[in-house]
């Protein structure tokens, strides 16, 4: 599962650093919008090459926001987005891609899967066309050439014979299909880094573990690097070598997957963990710790942004702002004053809270 | 595994067929089974049979001028022929039957000066009923009836086609426009469509018709710019507003496409649909538009349908009732039909391309 890539003088593959993005609420023709959505408010982060790394959290919160940015398919408001250039070695800033030939060489080295097999792909043209089109946008190859390509990368995601599916259309295929030809359009053009956007929420669970043992295998093959965007833990154990758990624009807490599982600070994490379905019926789940929904981020005051449904608030968590993302050992970060330097839990015990309510 | 970065480019051929050769079959697959969803409904079949049938008597025409009618233009041109039949009357005093029998004045009108009571006259008539020469009888200056109908299927034809892709066109290209760039090219399109919706279409053409000469293609191309760039395109661009929100556009846009590649490959082939759809209905409002027109006697068009009821009007037959059946009723059944036939297709084909309306 887990991938020791060799990882060529310890630096990132991509390296995410302030990363703001707001969205305007209202907008009339002339008058300039007051209040902002905080969608991705101050996130940093980096990738290794060849690792994968998981962002995890509930709808709303920013995770596919962040992975638009990284494709730039959305612009951000602030902060810079670095990825390396496969040839010359570079840390590119995706924010700052003014020319042609830099857009160019940015769409060879990162790609997307995308969540919804079944709209991703346009109905009106075939399997060929669809993989073989970062090709013919980027007029790379002849005609054949592009067949041979194609042919090669549909056999490498296991759609066997891969000629009997060169002229299908999307709506011929069934989902776990559609999506492996997904992962091949992704792979076409060799990218580094590829950000997959819940590629196995719309699917089956039954072709789930499929899709996604191919995708650790075709990153073990070629190196791919993945930003792994996913709502389900369960998913990102399996898939990511660390794992992010945002909240609300603002990733909580980082850590490598083993280490965050095992032991999880940050109280939404927590929560996330103690939600996840055990197969077990004499199990007893313990309470979900945290109450209400997810708030608005519409201009959030600049205290904990947790702080609405942390059970565990005290005086300090709506005195200053939101804590600051640090490491507390073992390449763990937590962003939460309740958590001690050494990792420690500062907040008050659980046997308490069970009295207080 | 092989790792695909580093496999040349060189090898054997993948493919024993060229590309297009495939595209062709796909084509003509996705005809075959959207034929299959087509004939299903009756309604499409008989359209096609009525619009078949008029497309056979546009061909027909300049046949029938090449071999059974050579060297007979004088009698048969639709426009400039004419023909006067020969029709024996017996003067009578009290007429009861006009056509074969006529007063004493009438009698000296045609130039008999001394008419009796039982004399065969021989005069020609125009309009002249249908007979033998003329199937369908001839107009009030003598021209053949059925020549001036089967020119006016290929006027109507040129016309249709005419308006029907020039609107459809602009309006594809307005509405995928508008609705990818959204924003002030949004704006301006769309109030640009409202203004020419405005605009009532019969009045302005009117008016345009009084300054300049509008000829078919002129009307075809001014209907198509009317509509094309009206309430076509803000139908079509609804239809765009719902395709451009499909990931697929990202995928694109991810794939290195630009704006233009994702307009031409995206989402215009998932709007051309519903743009053939309207096409069949531009067409039937083309021939409508082209009818009221010439009835007006406002286009320098040689000859139409509405060119033959206004024909008729003028020279005095429209409130004749029946007695003059062959001057209204082919040219005012074939603009009819000829309408009712592109309605009739185009309503089938709503069915193949609107999955929600398929009964199976």
């Amino acid at each position: 599962m887990t991938q020791d890539m060799p990882t060529p003088n310890g630096e990132a593959a991509v390296k995410v650093e302030n990363l703001r993005k707001l969205f305007p609420v209202s907008k009339g023709m002339f008058r300039k919008a007051t209040d902002f959505i905080h969608a991705i408010d101050d996130v940093s982060f980096e990738i290794k090459p060849g690792e994968s790394l998981g962002l995890v959290g509930e709808s709303g919160c920013g995770k596919t926001t962040t992975g638009r940015i990284l494709v730039k398919l959305d612009e951000a408001s602030e902060g810079s987005v670095g990825v390396r250039d496969q040839a010359s070695g570079d840390l590119v800033d995706v924010t700052h891609i003014k020319s042609k030939s830099q857009r160019k060489e940015f769409r060879r080295n990162v790609q997307m899967i995308f969540q919804d097999p079944y709209e991703s792909m346009n109905p009106r043209r075939t399997i060929f066309d669809t993989v073989a089109e970062p090709l013919m946008v980027q007029k790379i190859g002849s005609i054949p050439e592009r067949e041979r390509r194609v042919v090669e990368l549909l056999n490498l995601v296991g759609l066997t014979p891969a000629e009997s599916f060169l002229f299908r259309y999307p709506h011929e295929l069934s989902g776990g299909q559609r999506q492996r030809v997904a992962i091949a359009r992704a792979l076409v053009m060799n990218p580094s880094f590829v950000v997959a956007d819940e590629p196995t929420s719309m699917l089956d669970v039954s072709i789930r573990i499929s899709i996604m043992r191919l995708m650790l295998e075709l990153a073990d093959d070629l190196g791919v690097t993945y930003l792994y965007i996913t709502h389900d833990l369960a998913v990102a154990r399996y898939m990511c070598n660390r794992i992010a758990v945002m909240y609300l624009g603002k990733i909580v807490e980082m850590a490598p997957t083993e280490e965050l599982l095992q032991r999880p600070m940050h109280p939404y994490t927590r929560a996330l963990l103690s939600a996840v379905p055990v197969p077990d019926p004499s199990y007893r789940r313990p309470e979900v710790q945290i109450k209400g929904g997810v708030t608005k981020a519409v201009n959030p005051p600049s205290e904990c942004r947790f702080i609405e449904r942390c059970p565990f608030v005290q005086d300090v968590c709506s005195s200053t702002d939101h804590p600051p993302l640090d490491d507390r050992g073992n390449d763990h970060q937590v962003a939460c004053h309740l958590v001690a330097d050494s990792g420690e839990w500062l907040g008050a015990p659980r046997a308490e809270l069970d009295l207080r309510s | 595994m092989t790792d695909v970065r580093d496999t040349d480019m060189m090898g054997a051929e993948v493919l024993d067929e060229s590309l297009w050769k495939i595209r062709m079959r796909l084509l003509w697959r996705s005809f075959k089974r959207n034929w299959a969803l087509f004939s299903q409904s009756k309604m499409g079949v008989v359209g096609v049979v009525i619009v078949g049938f008029f497309g056979f008597l546009a061909i027909l025409h300049p046949i029938l001028m090449a071999t059974a009618w050579k060297g007979q233009e004088a009698i048969y041109d639709p426009v400039i022929g004419a023909d006067s039949v020969i029709v024996e009357k017996t003067v009578v005093t009290e007429v009861t039957d006009p056509s074969t029998e006529m007063s004493f004045t009438e009698a000296m009108i045609t130039g008999e000066f001394f008419p009796e009571e039982g004399m065969i006259i021989e005069v020609p008539i125009a309009p002249a009923p249908p007979n033998a020469k003329h199937l369908l009888g001839t107009d009030p200056f003598g021209r053949d009836i059925f020549s001036q109908l089967m020119f006016g299927a290929r006027a109507a034809f040129i016309l249709g086609v005419i308006a029907a892709t020039s609107a459809v066109v602009l309006a594809t290209v307005v509405g995928s426009v508008a609705a990818y760039y959204g924003g002030w090219m949004d704006t301006w399109l769309m109030r640009q469509a409202d203004l020419i919706l405005l605009l009532p279409l019969l009045p302005l053409l009117i008016v345009i018709g009084s300054f300049w000469e509008i000829g078919l293609w002129q009307l075809g191309i001014l209907i198509g710019i009317l509509s094309g760039l009206g309430a076509t395109a803000i139908i079509l661009k609804s239809q765009a507003l719902s395709v451009k929100v499909k990931p697929f556009n990202d995928a694109a846009r991810v794939a290195g496409g630009g704006n233009r590649h994702i307009i031409v490959r995206h989402i215009i082939p998932n709007v051309l649909p519903l743009s053939f759809l309207f096409m069949m209905f531009e067409v039937t409002g083309a021939i409508f538009l082209e009818a009221t027109l010439s009835f007006f006697g406002l286009l320098s068009i040689p000859m139409s349908w509405g060119i033959m009821i206004n024909t008729s009007h003028t020279q005095g037959y429209t409130l004749f009732g029946l007695r003059a059946w062959w001057l209204l009723f082919p040219a005012g059944l074939a603009v009819t039909l000829f309408a009712a036939g592109f309605f009739l297709i185009g309503r089938a084909m709503d069915v193949v391309v609107n999955p929600r309306l398929r009964t199976r």
